[in-house]
């Protein structure tokens, strides 16, 4: 899978160094943050809401600016990278799939390449492949509203769109959240395989520790802005940090469904 | 003599009148939506700015129209009795429901979609031409449709100050104690608003729908 060298130099894809971010009231979303992702790795976010996962996420993308502390993104200092260009390179998911209900499924998915301005040709063949690689039949969907489509489809939709430019980071935010229990786990699966197939440095957010444990290489623990700690699936379980107990507390109280 | 009767005898008077009618509602229109649209974008984002421009053009809206063109007569430039004060005016009353429908219209698209359009990459201009204003068409388009109703309403008062349009049977109606010359202003009018509004809320429809 040939992808743009231009964010492959460097040991990590990304990196955050004793970043904060703080609301003009000075109450700080973020404090002291500091973490690294490997290439090809999925870094899983986890955290109760309001600990800052999202916000973390939108740091990598420029949706916001740290307050303090530098994020590299493929080495270079985050803002050093023209917005634009950087976000064009990230494929970013999220719960909604934030699909633009005026488009159908097609264009949606052409939207970055449609933004480089590539062929029409190659955006067609693409687009294709994109639909099928999420398990969308091109025939019967390309031509579908959002509106037209299942929160799972969408999520699909939502998920090849940010695929399609073949980015080398993929950020998404609780992606599956919103989704029935069956529809989740066959969607979790199924990126789960392409997540390995892919190779992609992903960052994921999530609120749900089974979700975390499944997908991530590993886990990024956030409480009240601040890092508690980053595990392996086996650590995670092991862990006492306090934070941690609760979230594995949580996987045995509801019952093992899912 | 019914009205009909004298609106065909003189159908030739009616016909300039209602060229004349719809020449100032195009004209008042075509400043309005040439400043309210893009003003209306500025001011999406700026809220405190957004709440004084609103404000003052509600307050320009609750003037009786009368007195609005009476106010604007002694303003040197785009003063005095004529078509320019009445279309000044006229752009004044359109001017609200079309600023404050793009405003609204715009805030009130999924911040969802918004926030991916940017995070997907695209430029604050591609994502104002692509995203939020197709999906605010409707909601524009609505103000649009208010502005233009009243605007033709408002004109028929415009004949007061000397603007012409079909008040000027209306107002001579009047004067003349004359039944069928008051309707052979008002049955157009009403019909020319009625006509406005169809067409326009069918334009609606049809780009809602998309």
């Amino acid at each position: 899978m040939a992808s743009q060298n231009t964010m492959s130099q460097n040991d990590y894809a990304l990196e955050f160094r004793v970043v904060s971010y703080r609301l003009d009231s000075g109450a700080a979303l973020v404090s002291g943050l500091s973490f690294n992702v490997a290439r090809g790795e999925t870094l899983v976010l986890l955290g109760r809401s309001g600990s800052g996962k999202t916000t973390t996420l939108k740091l990598l993308n420029r949706l916001l600016e740290p307050s303090a502390g530098e994020i590299l993104i493929a080495g270079r200092l985050s803002s050093s990278w023209d917005p634009i260009r950087l976000r064009r390179g990230i494929g970013y998911v999220i719960q909604d799939a934030g699909l633009f209900p005026h488009w159908t499924v097609e264009r949606n998915i052409a939207l970055v390449p449609q933004l480089e301005r590539w062929p029409k040709e190659r955006i067609q063949a693409r687009v294709k492949e994109m639909m099928e690689l999420v398990g969308l039949p091109p025939g019967e969907f390309a031509n579908r509203r959002p509106s037209e489509l299942s929160g799972g489809q969408k999520q699909r939709v939502g998920v090849a769109r940010a695929l399609a430019a073949d980015p080398p980071i993929l950020l998404m935010d609780e992606p599956f959240g919103a989704l029935d229990p069956v529809t989740r786990a066959d969607l979790q699966r199924e990126f789960r395989l392409l997540a390995l197939r892919l190779r992609k440095t992903i960052v994921f957010v999530t609120h749900d520790l089974r979700e975390a444990l499944f997908l991530g290489s590993r886990i990024a623990l956030l409480e009240h802005g601040r890092l508690v700690g980053i595990y392996t699936a086996d650590e995670f379980r092991k862990a006492t940090e306090p934070e941690a107990r609760a979230f594995a507390a949580s996987l045995h109280s509801d019952g093992g469904t899912g | 003599m019914n009205w009909y009767d004298f609106l065909l005898r003189n159908r030739g008077e009616v016909f300039d009148r209602t060229v004349e009618h719809i020449g100032l509602v195009g004209a008042s229109m075509a400043i309005a939506l040439i400043i309210g649209l893009p003003l209306g974008v500025a001011l999406v984002r700026r809220l405190a700015l957004q709440r004084w421009v609103l404000g003052a053009a509600n307050i320009v809206q609750t003037i009786p129209s009368l007195a609005l063109f009476g106010f604007l007569i002694p303003v040197p430039w785009i003063g005095g009795v004529g078509a320019s004060t009445a279309i000044v005016a006229l752009s004044l009353y359109a001017l609200l429901p079309i600023l404050r429908n793009t405003c609204t219209g715009i805030a009130e698209v999924d911040p969802a979609v918004v926030e991916s359009a940017r995070g997907m990459g695209m430029t604050p201009r591609q994502v104002l031409w692509q995203v939020q204003l197709p999906l605010a068409a409707p909601v524009m388009l609505a103000g649009i449709r208010v502005a233009t109703v009243i605007s033709i309403g408002v004109t028929t008062i415009a004949a007061a100050i000397g603007a012409g349009g079909l008040g000027v049977f209306i107002f001579r109606g009047v004067a003349m104690v004359n039944n069928q010359v008051i309707l052979a202003g008002a049955i157009p009018a009403a019909m020319l608003a009625i006509a406005a509004d169809l067409a326009l809320g069918f334009f609606q429809r049809r780009i809602a729908r998309r």
